[in-house]
């Protein structure tokens, strides 16, 4: 039958769904630390402008976690409807990875989430503050399991292989901590916190060109500034060792993101260009002749291997991963050199006097989504043709489903995505379009805005406080 | 005696399933009881009386679907695409319904879309959970460890009374919780909906009951066969008496007595499943030893499940307790 086609629209479907939820928790993982960050300083300081910048996001977050659940509740059953080999083979070593996700994210939303969203009027500072420490703590942990998840796939170790091919567990700790997964981990990390930091960049550099004398904004745009300037180099070295960990286990993927065909020695940086895979060549190549083996092999005439190494079928998609490669990495050094231009800016005094820097930190607000997005499609496409790298192949993996139902389901998915989270990005856009104030008030307290988490403490209504029904 | 980890897992992953559709299935029934209520102010009510907690309940479902993933891999891989299409809208039906919870009060002129939203997100839900669970009864055709039918097998008459006797349960979860939380011109209303669901809860668990033994050889055995019958027969009788206790509490107008007598007719019907499955998981091709990881990925979970399962469990509870009394139009929460 058609399964060829069959798959192509599951991988679709996967990659539009995770996507999706991606985007999420990017920026929950960085916001979260980002809200702790801010109490914190509240009550080391005492300074009215951190409560009142905490309470700005912590609305903000409200939101988005609440479609950070939604999308990640289909992706739980995601694997097994459209990945169902898959899961059979796999299902003992991820599984449990997977479900310690679910476990203490769920032990999350229910323990400590709620106390965070509610209960500051209730539980104390103090307590309050342990619970926004837990949630920041939660949403890492959660992003811990599920990258070990991801890099079992890419890097597989600790495993045996049982009579009936299922992938089962050896040792627990290499399959936890298997090669690529430090990498993975602090790469993602360290995305979270970038993508959160431009977002709130954004917003602060929005309400100062409208108010320059906004201390909120001022606030928020000098701490996304100094993330910039610390946090953007960083995540370029981390990338890059990320990349050599990555031409050790998977070099098929690097000859593709690099747009290498022949193996060579003394190969060239190639900056742009255009792979591609019939005639086994890059076209309009621009390169910079021998950096490539310099960066991939610290020597400038290492030997660097190229697509042709690889038997035609085994050859992940070049043209998407070279060109998603450079959005993520081009993306990256554009945040080093806003970090730095607002380093200028901040010596001279004029960090927030209006101008040309904030219309680019506005500009650059969503590049951190993008640059995630671009990365994991660099990550994924560049693992293809298989799951398991080296030992189940994509094509072996999927369920048996029809063109029919994958292609009903994937337009669903479609469809609802852009309604639903379109309006909840509408919504989001519409908090964040409001400028801070001072003495901003919190989560709203006569509405039951409690978009996730079990809650056991209930604000106190303030005294005189009109009742009224949720507007 | 050595621990037999699949038996354990079986118990704790029905314990999840069960936990699920008890605590959702109170918040999905207010979903679908929306539409009949009058007032913005009414729905408002029905609204906060679920809003801390619908988040909670929800989330038994992801042990559902992912836990099956980590215990039972093969089950995971055979029923998901065996019920592709209704899981499918079932997860679409949840999001609608969920992000109305918070969508709702951020726009005025658009209230009435995520009202909307939310009853007909519910009432998706709940009628592809009730498809799921018909199919499933139905059996599943397992060829070469996966999944061996079409697309459309999960579509039968069965499957179809199932997901209506899901909706009607579950409205009737719904309309005799608001019993329970509400006062006034919404309590009366609702238990006028708590006798027409009532009278039809009975009907359907009395038609699913019948039906059932018919489909499946193994399930006529479980019923009526000896010595099988011991274990079986008190399940009916329960459900009798659960029936009577609802039907008295409604009409005595107690006020939380309807609401736990329909809780225990949940309870039962999937005691009644749970006889009828023994020990297939998938029925009745696939045992829970089959399907189950090998020990050493059962034993890693269960530490950490352990520890955290009572955790949520007591930090769930606590909640519900602080949360209990009733709610009112025009506030929040007491
Ligand atoms: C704000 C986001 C962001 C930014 C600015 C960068 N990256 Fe990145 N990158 C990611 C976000 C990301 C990611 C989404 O987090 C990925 C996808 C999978 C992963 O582990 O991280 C990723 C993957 C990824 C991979 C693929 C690894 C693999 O699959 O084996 C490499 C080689 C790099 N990155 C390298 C870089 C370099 C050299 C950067 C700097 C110029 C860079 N990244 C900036
Ligand atoms: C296919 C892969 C994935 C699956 C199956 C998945 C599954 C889930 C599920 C089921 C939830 C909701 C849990 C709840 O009810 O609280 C969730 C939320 C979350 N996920 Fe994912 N997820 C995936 C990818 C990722 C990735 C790549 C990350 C980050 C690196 C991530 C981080 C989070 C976080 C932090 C949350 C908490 C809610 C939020 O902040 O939005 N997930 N995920
Ligand atoms: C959250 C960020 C992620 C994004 C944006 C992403 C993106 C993608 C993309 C674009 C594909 C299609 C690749 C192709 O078929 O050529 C894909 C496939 C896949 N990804 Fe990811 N991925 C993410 C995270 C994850 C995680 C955390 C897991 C595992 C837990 C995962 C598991 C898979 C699987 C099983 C497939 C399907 C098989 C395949 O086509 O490779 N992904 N993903």
């Amino acid at each position: 039958m058609d399964m060829p086609l069959a798959i192509d629209l599951a991988r679709i479907q996967f990659a539009f769904t995770v996507s999706f939820h991606i985007i999420f928790p990017a920026f929950t993982i960085g916001l979260a630390s980002y809200l702790a960050v801010l109490e914190g300083l509240w009550l080391i300081t005492g300074r009215q402008v951190y409560i009142d910048t905490f309470r700005y996001w912590i609305k903000i977050f409200a939101v988005t976690f609440a479609m950070g659940v939604v999308s990640g509740i289909v992706m739980s059953y995601q694997f097994g409807t459209n990945w169902s080999v898959f899961s059979d083979k796999t299902g003992p070593i991820l599984g449990p990875l997977m479900g310690y996700e679910v476990l203490s994210a769920f032990f999350l939303e229910a323990g400590f989430l709620g106390v965070m969203l509610f209960g500051m009027d209730r539980v104390g500072k103090g307590l309050h503050f342990l619970a926004t420490l837990l949630v920041a703590f939660g949403t890492f942990f959660s992003a811990f399991w599920i990258l070990s998840v991801n890099s079992w796939m890419q890097t597989p170790a600790g495993y045996a292989i049982n009579e009936v091919g299922q992938f089962v567990p050896a040792n627990w700790f290499e399959i936890v901590f298997n090669p690529s997964f430090p990498y993975r981990l602090v790469h993602m990390v360290l995305a979270a916190y970038l993508t959160t930091a431009f977002v709130v960049g954004a917003v602060g550099a929005w309400h100062i060109l409208r108010d320059s004398r906004n201390d909120s904004a001022h606030l928020m745009f000098s701490m996304a500034m100094w993330m910039a300037v610390i946090v953007a180099p960083i995540q370029v070295i981390a990338g890059d060792m990320h990349g050599l960990n990555t031409l050790e286990h998977q070099p098929a993927k690097i000859a593709a993101m690099e747009g290498h065909f022949e193996t060579q020695k003394g190969a060239p940086l190639i900056l742009f260009g255009m792979p591609n895979m019939e005639t086994e060549r890059t076209d309009y190549a621009i390169e910079i002749p021998g950096l490539g083996s310099y960066i991939l092999t610290h020597h400038w005439d290492g030997e660097v291997k190229g697509l042709k190494a690889w038997p035609k079928d085994e050859r992940p998609y070049a043209p998407a991963i070279f060109w998603s490669f450079r959005v993520m990495v081009g993306i990256g050094l554009a945040m080093v050199a806003l970090g730095a231009w607002s380093l200028v800016a901040r010596f001279r005094g004029r960090l927030y006097d209006p101008g040309l820097l904030h219309r680019a930190a506005i500009v650059m607000g969503p590049m951190g989504f993008v640059a995630v997005i671009a990365g994991w499609i660099t990550t994924e496409m560049g693992r293809q043709p298989y799951t398991v790298y080296g030992l189940l192949k994509t094509i072996d993996s999927a369920s048996p489903i029809d063109v029919p139902a994958v292609t009903i389901s994937l337009l669903a998915f479609i469809v609802v995505y852009f309604v639903v989270f379109g309006a909840g990005v509408y919504y989001l856009f519409r908090l964040m379009g409001k400028p801070p104030e001072a003495g901003e008030p919190g989560m709203p307290e006569h509405q039951p805005t409690r978009s996730a988490g079990i809650t056991p403490t209930p604000p106190l209504r303030y005294p005189g406080e009109a009742r009224q029904s949720g507007e | 005696m050595e621990l037999d980890l699949a038996f354990i897992w079986a118990g704790l992953i029905a314990f999840a399933v069960l936990a699920y559709v008890i605590l959702d299935g109170f918040d999905l029934g207010l979903g679908i009881l929306f539409p009949f209520m009058r007032t913005s102010g009414q729905r408002d009510v029905a609204m906060n009386t679920v809003a801390p907690v619908w988040d909670g309940n929800e989330t038994w479902l992801v042990p559902g679907g992912g836990g099956l993933f980590a215990v039972f891999p093969l089950a995971y891989a055979v029923i998901m695409p065996a019920l592709y299409a209704p899981i499918i809208a079932m997860l679409l039906g949840l999001i609608f319904r969920g992000v109305a919870f918070e969508f709702r009060w951020k726009s005025k002129h658009r209230q009435w879309v995520w009202d909307w939203s939310f009853a007909l997100g519910s009432l998706t839900a709940a009628f592809a959970q009730g498809i799921t669970l018909g199919a499933l009864v139905q059996g599943i055709e397992v060829a070469n460890r996966g999944y061996a039918g079409g697309w459309w097998d999960w579509l039968t008459p069965f499957s179809i009374v199932t997901g209506f006797a899901v909706v009607i349960g579950y409205a009737l979860l719904g309309a005799t919780w608001l019993i329970y939380k509400t006062e006034g011109g919404l309590q009366q209303q609702a238990y006028g909906w708590a006798w027409t669901t009532a009278f039809g809860t009975v009907v359907m668990i009395g038609i699913v009951s019948l039906w059932t033994p018919f489909l499946d050889e193994v399930f006529m055995q479980r019923w009526f066969a000896f010595p099988a019958i011991i274990y079986s027969a008190p399940v009916p009788l329960l459900v009798a008496a659960s029936a009577y206790s609802l039907y008295s509490g409604l009409k005595h107008r107690h006020e939380l007595q309807p609401f736990l007598s329909a809780l225990a007719l949940f309870v039962l019907c999937f005691v009644g499943l749970g006889i009828g499955f023994y020990p297939y998981i998938v029925p009745h091709s696939i045992t829970i030893w089959d399907a189950a990881a090998p020990d050493s990925s059962l034993m890693f979970l269960l530490y950490g499940a352990s520890v955290l399962i009572p955790l949520i469990l007591a930090y769930t509870a606590y909640s519900y307790w602080v949360f209990r009394g009733k709610v009112r139009e025009g506030d929040g929460y007491h």
